[in-house]
């Protein structure tokens, strides 16, 4: 027998060894419980079908037979135990794809107000490979902020103005200054930050942790992604299915896209001229039908089936109560602002990640684009601030309130930076900024992030990083260690290999980050 | 381990490696089959082909490399070093390292021992030796002789043949991907002939739709799709390519000349435009137009990207690893990736930016037809030409009278007649020339009339061509330049620039020192010495017809994939593909001539205990059919199918805004009028960044990548699908009409007719009772609900049969339920 195929019901690499939840010091007994309460549904798999959540329950069914121990090594549970005591449960991750511009929002540079339209100097440059976009350039005239910054919280914090609202948590944020990333265009750079690598085909990161973590609810998806609209169209990236795809993990891990408007789920609503009570007695029709198929025959794909209509039923229902807003007090209106009513809006879809976030959905992803400021940079960058400062903020202080902060973690950011030089005319009200992969502002919250925290450094150009460098992999090991996981152990066999979120080159948890 | 198995050993997880131990270990190891996947797993990462990783400069993939640092000792495991590391219990001497999160289990170190007591004789990797065709017995079905004598082995027994229905319904599956008539199903089940069976699978292979179900796989398999992929993930013309795939299937082309095609079909010595459709191969690759994009890095991704094509699609092997560096596991070399994409630096191809319109892809009818247009316009212009002196001494006239007067005149005549004649540009001189001709002159109109009318048509004709992104050879001169990448890194430039060269692993092709083109590589793809193509070939049409392949992972056949449990069979049918001379259609009548295949799907309980996955072909496989099938499968019962094969891509029904996040430039999706909208899936547009959702939901794969083997998932998802995408509510209604229409009068002779149409087979009592009370409550309902009625009969774009009057439109409404029901049920959409 193959003794990485069949012989093994763990993961070849993780031939039994780690030890349980159980056996680990200073783990909550709340969270023991969680565990133990995970066994006891496995065991009931074994005897019958019992609901479990929707990626739990199609890890234990979804596949065939042949593919059943290919996919995940346990079926009806999640492919790994954490590794260490979890701080964070669930993630919602802003995601500013285009990437804003450093210099307007997190990385304050006063020095550059002297330089107005002086040349970058060469030494900063540093050979440094340039788009098709500017690479044709005679000048590369320095381009102050053309925004203020001042301090804010405790932490005495410098923000942009462009951030009032978002300004009023800073306590709470832990802003990093210092990422990098390798690729220096939207669609190689989108994917590795989404998935780890900038080709196609790898597991975004709520894949990872639906596959390494499972579901923590009965009748929502596990990994939630939702696009948002813009309040301008300039710049607009293109955005594709492969950002949260499932790569080679099973679909089930994939994220279900939340759509604005009537059909919030593709093929959600029942078609038109059947009612409620018609989808039941038609369901159970299949149902019935499947279960004498199942008397005949025996397979048990045909009870997986079964399973999948009822929780395509449970999801009917519990989709529609998720997007009914009505019942939220007017508090939530005036913390959120008048466009949360107003769906698919960023401030619609923070208001939604919040409610997701209450029903245990693990990982929600928010798409909002349109901050590719090539050009027209100051006039469009706060028309973006103006639509998503006040939600952003909104969200934070919903979690805190609601006690969900502490064990949700919240991420902010594009996919790479911008350049301190004008792309185009600099003008005092006016400039452009090119695409910067060597460094770039993101902040976090919640979720065991230490709050209030600045991490790392850059020039007085922020061109290049001088203090605690973090890469991509490294923010994607942290984010996996605040969900108990440790990247170098979270993995799965594809092509022969041990695939990882981040990969085989050197990656680390960055502990200054931790609370 | 079964599945039931597997659930039953939840509770003693902690337990594992106690347990490892009590498994069976075989009496006498077979190093390809038990030993060699311990030590790819745990051990040939640091100790194994990978010369830059290598620890301890020990490598344990070769056996006199690990002999000369002894590593074990043949014969006496207690005193082998490797079983002394495996054993050990100190932190500094166990192997594998505590840090390489590997671990051995009991049993795989009693392997192990057993294997150094035993010799520790190695084995070359199975699959890159020659194929050896077992010595059968005359007479036999080969298949059910080498299975046969596998199952002996294994102590088990075949099953017995499934019946006739059950039998029309796979093979029409297997080769055609649509379900059988009802016609179909009797006159088969009425057929007592004892050459029956053979006929029908005669009349099937013999049938075009059996080239649609080839191609399905193999479109998988060469990531074929209607755009780019990236970024503005764009449309490109390659549709004639599919249409070139079911062609070569059905004209059952051999599969050695069909390779040929694809990777050097513009090479040909006899290449024409159906040799160069097929070269759109080289063509099927991810592109980008985005802004900024670096075209090195992109050049390097398709470098990759047709290393990887090969790679799975032929030789069945993972290259990708190489990118970066010597592959861990299996012998392939860094130095091989860039060898193997040295050989397409040829193929003209952008890499950034539009993709260019294409060859125009004509028949030897649209050639003469071309050539007849182009004759017109000669003529016409001849004529023309015998009167040029008159029209242009008209014009000079004209514009000497109309003085500037530009009345009518587009605005680019217009500028220039204002200016002396002598200072216009050539541009202007004939854009005044050309408006004269043709809407001023009086001289000579009736030629200048048939003129415009000939080019006329000879465009209007040369439009409405078809054109196929296919390879085109750079000259010398031009062609790029492949290095090899230092870890893949597309910005260093350091890496010695490589020379097209087949993988060092594998038998060499003879070149007399020439240096080999894509026209070598594709011959040797397909030579008599290659080991791999043939293998990986029909390891791929075994899991089509029987659901496991042998070799459990058809895009792997290396060192991470598996041994095949039966390997002589892999052998003989290996070696009976290229003996026929590469004959697809021969190794397909094979297989479905088997007993093998013939058998029922169900297991006894003790086989499913022993064989839950199915790996030793004791019975059927029975699985859920590939996405395309599952929509075909709706359209057939509902009377909507399209019959029609070939053609552009089609856009059925799609949730609006589903391609709202598409840019450069933002997209509609212009649903499908009429026929269109029935055709079968194969011929469903495949955006790669927003593929179909229905297709998307059963498996379909997004084809960024090459795929040898899709997933097949059961999720919810599919149900909302079958419930509720309009397709299958139409293909409801459709089969509820037909029932009303064809089924005799009685509820009972109707659900028997609903039931044929769909599952091929009556219903039994108990679900005649379930669906006649379903049946009566949306009867009571709808009857009372007209506005309901009218909502669900005008899903869809068919037509409603007009002329009902009240009562036949609720009963319409009602059994398009049933037939809802009866589409989603498992049997519908699962081949058994």
């Amino acid at each position: 027998m193959n003794p990485h195929s069949s012989d093994h019901p763990l993961c070849s690499d993780h031939g039994g060894e780690h030890p349980t939840v159980l056996d680990l010091p200073h783990v909550p007994l709340g969270l023991k419980r969680e565990w133990l309460d995970l066994e006891t549904r496995r065991h009931f798999l074994g005897q019958g079908v019992k609901a479990l959540g929707w990626a739990g329950l199609a890890t234990l069914l979804g596949r065939s037979a042949p593919n059943l121990l290919a996919n995940s090594p346990i079926p009806g549970a999640p492919a790994f135990l954490p590794h260490y005591a979890p701080k964070a449960k669930r993630a919602i991750y802003l995601f500013m794809a285009g990437s804003p511009s450093q210099f307007e929002t997190w990385d304050y540079k006063p020095a550059l107000a002297d330089l107005f339209d002086k040349d970058l100097p060469e030494s900063v440059r540093g050979g440094q490979t340039l788009t098709g976009m500017t690479a044709s350039q005679t000048r590369f005239p320095i381009a102050p902020s053309i925004y203020k910054f001042a301090r804010h919280g405790k932490a005495g914090r410098f923000i942009s103005e462009l951030f009032p609202y978002t300004a009023k948590v800073s306590d709470e944020l832990c802003v990093i200054k210092s990422l990098h990333t390798d690729a220096i265009n939207h669609e190689p750079a989108i994917l590795q930050l989404t998935t780890g690598n900038m080709f196609p085909g790898r597991p975004s990161i709520g894949s990872w942790l639906s596959y390494g973590l499972g579901a923590m609810n009965e009748e929502l998806p596990t990994f939630v992604v939702m696009t948002s609209k813009m309040p301008h169209r300039t710049n607009v990236q293109a955005l594709s299915n492969r950002l949260w795809s499932s790569g080679f993990l099973s679909p089930e891990h994939a994220a279900v896209a939340l759509r604005s408007g009537s059909d919030p789920v593709l093929y959600l609503n029942n078609p038109k001229g059947v009612e409620s009570d018609v989808r039941r007695a038609m369901i159970d029709g299949v149902n019935d039908l499947n279960r004498q198929l199942f008397e005949r025959v025996g397979d048990p794909e045909i009870n997986a089936r079964i399973s999948q209509y009822e929780m395509a039923f449970r999801m009917q229902t519990s989709v529609p109560e998720l997007t009914d807003f009505s019942n939220e007090p007017q508090s939530t209106w005036d913390l959120y602002g008048p466009k949360a009513k107003e769906p698919g809006t960023f401030a619609y879809n923070c208001l939604m990640a919040r409610r997701l976030a209450e029903r245990g959905v693990r990982f929600t992803q928010i798409f909002l684009r349109s901050w590719d400021q090539h050009s027209n940079l100051p006039k469009n960058i706060k028309l973006m601030a103006e639509d998503s400062d006040q939600p952003t903020y909104a969200l934070v202080t919903d979690l805190k309130r609601r006690g969900l902060l502490d064990d949700t973690v919240v991420i902010w950011g594009g996919e790479f930076g911008r350049t301190v030089y004008s792309q185009g005319t600099l003008t005092p009200t006016n400039y452009g900024r090119d695409h910067h992969p060597r460094c770039f502002s993101m902040w976090m919250a919640g979720g065991g992030v230490k709050p209030g925290m600045s991490y790392g450094e850059t020039d007085d150009f922020s061109y290049n990083i001088v203090k605690d460098p973090m890469h991509i992999r490294d923010l994607h090991a942290t984010i996996l260690h605040l969900f108990g996981l440790d990247h170098s152990k979270l993995s799965f066999k594809f092509q022969g290999l041990d695939q990882k979120l981040t990969g085989v080159l050197p990656s680390k948890v960055i502990n200054d980050l931790l609370a | 381990m079964s599945r039931r198995f597997v659930i039953l050993l939840l509770p003693l997880l902690s337990f594992w490696p106690a347990f490892g131990a009590d498994v069976h270990i075989p009496a006498q190891i077979e190093f390809n089959r038990d030993v060699r996947p311990i030590l790819s797993d745990n051990c040939f990462s640091c100790h194994g082909p990978d010369a830059a990783h290598r620890k301890a400069k020990l490598r344990l993939d070769v056996r006199e490399a690990a002999l000369a640092k002894e590593a074990f000792l043949p014969g006496k495991p207690a005193e082998s070093e490797l079983i002394a590391r495996i054993r050990s219990s100190d932190e500094d001497e166990i192997m594998p390292p505590p840090d390489s999160h590997k671990k051995l289990s009991a049993r795989d170190k009693a392997v192990l021992a057993r294997w150094i007591a035993q010799g520790a004789e190695y084995q070359n990797h199975w699959a890159y030796e020659p194929p050896v065709k077992a010595l059968l017995p005359a007479g036999a079905n080969p298949i059910d002789a080498l299975i046969a004598r596998r199952l002996t082995e294994v102590g088990m027994k075949p099953s017995p043949e499934a019946d006739r229905r059950t039998l029309i319904r796979r093979l029409r599956s297997d080769l055609h991907g649509l379900p059988p008539t009802p016609a179909e199903v009797a006159a088969f089940e009425n057929d007592r002939a004892p050459d029956a069976y053979t006929r029908l699978v005669e009349r099937l292979l013999a049938s075009p739709h059996y080239g649609e179900r080839m191609a399905l796989g193999w479109l998988d398999l060469v990531r074929f799709a209607d755009t780019i992929g990236y970024h503005s993930d764009n449309p490109r013309n390659v549709w004639p390519y599919r249409d070139w795939v079911i062609a070569s299937f059905n004209a059952n082309k051999r599969f050695d000349r069909f390779t040929l095609e694809q990777i050097a079909g513009d090479l040909l010595p006899d290449a024409s435009v159906e040799t160069r459709v097929g070269s759109a191969f080289n063509r099927l690759l991810l592109s980008t137009e985005e802004g900024g994009a670096q075209p090195k890095d992109y050049e390097a991704r398709m470098v990759a990207d047709r290393v990887r094509a090969i790679g799975t699609a032929w030789l069945g092997q993972t290259t990708g690893c190489a990118q970066c560096h010597d592959h861990k596991f299996d012998p392939i070399t860094q130095r091989d990736f860039y060898a193997l994409g040295a050989f397409f630096t040829d193929v003209k191809e952008a890499s950034v930016g539009r993709r260019e319109e294409g060859m125009l892809v004509t028949t030897p009818e649209q050639d003469a037809r071309l050539a007849q247009l182009d004759a017109a316009v000669t003529a016409a212009r001849r004529a023309v030409a015998d009167r040029g002196g008159e029209i242009d001494v008209a014009q000079t006239e004209w514009e000497t009278e109309s003085g500037g007067a530009t009345q009518g005149a587009p605005r680019d005549v217009a500028t220039a007649l204002k200016k002396e004649k002598a200072t216009r540009t050539a541009k202007e001189k004939s854009a005044v020339r050309d408006h004269f001709r043709t809407q001023v002159s009086t001289v000579a109109r009736a030629e200048l009339d048939a003129l415009a009318a000939a080019e006329r048509t000879r465009k209007e004709f040369a439009d409405s061509l078809l054109h196929c992104l296919v390879t085109e050879a750079l000259p010398a001169s031009q062609r790029r330049t492949v290095r090899l990448l230092p870890r893949g890194n597309w910005m260093d430039e350091s890496g010695e620039v490589m020379k097209p060269a087949v993988p060092g692993y594998l038998p060499q092709p003879r070149l007399d020192g020439r240096e080999p083109t894509r026209l070598d590589l594709a011959r040797w793809l397909v030579s008599r010495e290659n080991p791999l193509t043939a293998r990986a070939f029909v390891n791929r049409l075994w899991k089509q017809f029987f659901g496991t392949a042998l070799s459990r992972v058809p895009s792997d056949l290396g060192a991470q994939g598996e041994t095949p449990l039966n390997g002589p069979l892999l052998d003989w049918l290996t070696c009976e593909f290229m003996d026929r001379g590469w004959d697809v259609k021969h190794v397909v009548r094979t297989m479905v001539a088997s007993a093998t295949y013939r058998q029922i799907s169900l297991a006894p309980p003790a086989q499913l205990a022993a064989d839950a996955d199915n790996r030793e072909f004791a019975r059927q496989g029975r699985f859920r059919v590939e996405a395309e099938l599952v929509r075909d499968a709706a359209l057939a019962a509902g009377g909507l199918l399209s019959p029609h094969i070939g053609g552009p891509s089609v856009k059925p029904y799609q949730p609006a805004r589903y391609w709202e996040m598409l840019n450069f430039p933002a997209r509609d999706y212009a649903t499908e009028q009429g026929e269109a909208q029935y055709r079968r899936g194969l011929y469903v547009w495949w955006q790669r960044s927003f593929l179909h959702p229905s297709l998307l939901a059963f498996d379909a794969p997004n084809r960024e990548e090459c795929v040898a083997e899709r997933n097949r998932s059961n999720l919810p998802q599919q149900a909302l699908v079958l419930l509720n995408d309009p397709t299958y509510v139409e293909a409801a209604r459709g089969l509820a009409t037909r029932i009303l229409a064809e089924g005799a009068g009685t509820t009972e002779a109707r659900l028997t007719f609903a039931w044929s149409r769909a599952l091929q087979r009556a219903p039994r009592a108990a679900e005649a009772r379930i669906a006649t009370a379903l049946l009566d409550a949306h009867l009571r309902a709808y009857r009372a609900d007209v506005p309901a009625v009218d909502a669900l009969l005008a899903t869809g774009d068919s037509p409603v049969p007009v002329g009902l009057d009240r009562e036949a439109r609720a009963e319409l409404a009602a059994w398009t339920h049933v037939a809802r029901v009866l589409l989603n049920l498992h049997e519908f959409i699962t081949r058994d």
